[in-house]
């Protein structure tokens, strides 16, 4: 039900925002792309709007902060809140004769997750008395109404309506106090009204995150810091992927290159390249521990074969005319895989080595999830366990950060190394 | 014996299906120092395969090529290579590109460092030394090319097509870069091209080829690429026999193609 509130509010936002930006905003640039007239269907004349990138972001906080009551934005903007306070309702008990009386129940309901106080009421006249009823907000409460009634359900009593509507074993109502539903036995269910808010234990909202971040970089989570836990687990994705590109880039240049290597590691490649890393988890394991040792392995066969690949598709992307023309000036195979084969590969490897790193991210964090003490996946991990949901959603947020930092600075390494790739 | 022997060449080799392919067939030429052979022919003359063969970069299955006296059995500096495209070095400049060849064999920049610079000039690349390959135009691009091969004083220049991807403008200059280069060296060069206009301007002996088997099917000798050498190209084409000489060739080889065209509907 919230889902598609906030899937509402995200398409309305999307719209109109959309409609707003080309309204107010016109592009102030006059380059040979925005002189073009048939943009839809030519890829390379549409480029992302800048506008749609950070009111996009905007969106998603907004949202967030809206749906969980944050402090961090206006009160106006927040979703309706799950009703706190006092309230009451009646019920209408008939006993066995069919003679009918009401009775009034009065209920506290306490904020998320804390019980309001218990607390007793005058019962009142007549068959059905008056009931106290404690709880929190948006949990479901069964009330045993008939504790202090005079007929009781035993005696073939059973309630037949609240505040006036009627209620029955296959009808549950919705009144202005909230849901009500009869149970199997004939107790009565009562639901407050929960608002279009999101529970903490779901969804916490962002200042939850936030001070949890300052608290894990300063004091700690399970015994290490937060520089710590995202450290080890960098230090693990580099190790993994250096070793990784440092045997499979040669292995990869020989399957390249000779006929030998080619036939002897093409199976072994090619049946381990589709075997997800995950799978091996397992096996890493019971070989070696749960340890760092383990964990690295793991990450440098999760690099090793695409390194491997992209080498191997390096070497065959360079143009036999090159090659040639290398030989025709006198150069050795040396010089030729050192001038030529190698330069000519770079830009494969370096794809190639965005998505290793890319991989092993992935990779670590999941190995991490399965066993360790440290880490930034063994840290959400053990946070779920205790449905710490602000923990796991910040592991996230810097888990998904830290890979796009990752990918950025392989960028702007390409752009440095290889700046004819794409241009030749 | 000096100069380029190619003596009762063949080519045949397998296909997977069992069928096999000749695509030389007895081949024989000699090439004097100095001299410049232009080949022309349909596609599937093997004309192609027998630069290759000559460079180095294939094995004929029968006959052999010999170089001043002796035989070709690889690729080497005495036969350099020029490209049609795509055989630049992208990661180098283009003073390092024209260089390749003597830092290759281990030469001190002092040894080359003049000789390069001076066929950069030549070549009109002396402002773009620094630049990289990505940068120039398709032109400057095989002048850089050219340049390469020059720079490691190659015995024979083999040239595959080198202006075929240049438009019409530029390549009449290079026709006439290549000529100049041709008188300025006296080097030997066998040039491959598909344009018989750059078959007779830049050919002093020209090589019709024929194909399945490709073979040698009529040749030349022509005066049009002395007159180039002193001379404007573009009066070379007015000159007496040229028009006649560029029709009895494009006669030949339309219908060449045409027989193919029709030994293929034949088959369908």
């Amino acid at each position: 039900m919230i889902g598609f509130i906030i899937l509402g509010v995200y398409t309305a936002i999307f719209v109109g925002s959309f409609l707003l930006i080309t309204y107010l905003v016109r592009s102030a640039t006059n380059d040979f792309t925005a002189l073009k007239t048939v943009t839809f269907g030519d890829e390379s004349a549409v480029r992302p709007n800048r506008w749609a990138s950070i009111i996009s972001i905007v969106t998603i906080f907004l949202i967030w902060g809206s749906f969980t009551g944050s402090n961090y934005i206006p009160g106006f903007l927040h979703a309706p809140a799950p009703f706190v306070g006092e309230t009451t309702f009646t019920y209408t008990l008939e006993n066995a004769e069919g003679d009918r009386d009401d009775a009034t129940v009065f209920v506290r309901v306490g904020e998320l997750g804390e019980k309001a106080e218990k607390f007793e009421v005058e019962p009142g006249e007549g068959m059905a008395k008056d009931d106290a009823l404690a709880m929190s907000a948006s949990r479901t409460e069964t009330l045993l109404f008939d504790r202090n009634d005079e007929a009781t359900r035993k005696d073939g009593a059973k309630v037949v309506a609240i505040d006036g509507q009627p209620i029955g074993p296959d009808l549950s109502i919705r009144t202005d106090a909230g849901r009500f539903a009869l149970t199997a036995k004939g107790a009565i269910s009562f639901t407050p009204s929960s608002g279009l808010q999101m529970d903490p234990l779901y969804l916490p909202p962002p200042e939850a995150v936030v001070n949890r971040f300052f608290e894990i970089a300063t004091e700690g989570y399970r015994g290490y810091l937060l520089y710590e836990h995202l450290g080890i687990s960098l230090f693990r994705v580099v190790a993994g992927f250096f070793f990784g590109a440092l045997l499979g880039i040669p292995l990869g240049y020989a399957m390249g290159l000779a006929n030998w290597p080619r036939g002897w590691f093409d199976p072994i490649v090619e049946f381990m390249r589709p075997v997800p890393p995950l799978a091996l988890i397992p096996l890493m394991i019971i070989w070696f521990g749960i340890d760092e040792e383990s964990k690295i392995i793991l990450l440098f066969l999760a690099a090793f074969w695409i390194m491997i690949i992209a080498a191997r598709s390096g070497v065959s992307g360079v143009n036999i005319t090159k090659v040639h023309a290398a030989y025709s000036l006198g150069a050795s195979k040396a010089q030729i895989l050192r001038q030529v084969i190698v330069p000519n590969s770079l830009p494969e490897i370096f794809t190639g080595a965005r998505v290793a790193m890319g991989v092993c991210w992935g990779t670590v964090v999941a190995a991490e999830l399965v066993s360790g003490v440290n880490g930034a996946g063994f840290m959400i991990m053990a946070a779920s366990k205790f449905q710490q949901t602000d923990i796991v959603l910040l592991g996230i947020i810097l888990i998904g950060t830290i890979g796009f930092g990752i990918d950025v600075l392989m960028r702007m390494a390409e752009r440095k190394l290889v700046p004819w790739k794409g241009r030749s | 014996m000096s100069g380029l022997a190619i003596k009762n060449l063949s080519m045949r080799f397998d296909l997977p299906n069992g069928s096999h392919v000749q695509a030389l067939q007895d081949v024989s030429l000699h090439l004097n120092e100095g001299e410049l052979l232009s080949v022309l022919g349909p596609s599937g003359c093997g004309k192609t395969t027998l630069l290759n063969i000559v460079a180095g970069f294939l094995a004929p299955t029968e006959g052999s090529i010999e170089l001043n006296g002796h035989s070709v059995t690889g690729p080497d500096k005495e036969r350099g290579m020029v490209f049609q495209q795509g055989a630049l070095f992208e990661w180098m400049s283009v003073r390092d590109n024209v260089s390749f060849g003597p830092r290759m064999a281990g030469k001190k920049q002092a040894e080359w460092g003049e000789h390069v610079d001076h066929l950069l000039d030549v070549t009109g690349l002396g402002d773009f030394k620094d630049k990289a390959i990505f940068e120039l135009s398709g032109g400057m691009q095989q002048r850089v090319a050219l340049a390469r091969c020059l720079a490691n004083d190659p015995d024979v220049i083999l040239m595959d097509e080198p202006l075929g991807a240049l438009d019409a403008l530029t390549r009449e200059k290079m026709q006439g870069l290549v000529l100049k280069l041709w008188k300025e060296t006296g080097k030997t060069i066998i040039l491959i091209t598909h344009s018989v206009e750059e078959a007779l301007l830049l050919g002093e002996r020209l090589l019709v080829m024929a194909p399945r088997p490709g073979r040698i099917h009529k040749e030349y000798n022509l005066p049009f690429a002395d007159m180039g050498v002193d001379g404007d190209l573009r009066e070379v084409k007015k000159a007496d026999g040229y028009a006649r000489t560029r029709e009895e060739i494009l006669g030949m080889i339309w219908d060449m193609e045409e027989e193919i065209m029709g030994r293929s509907e034949d088959a369908s």
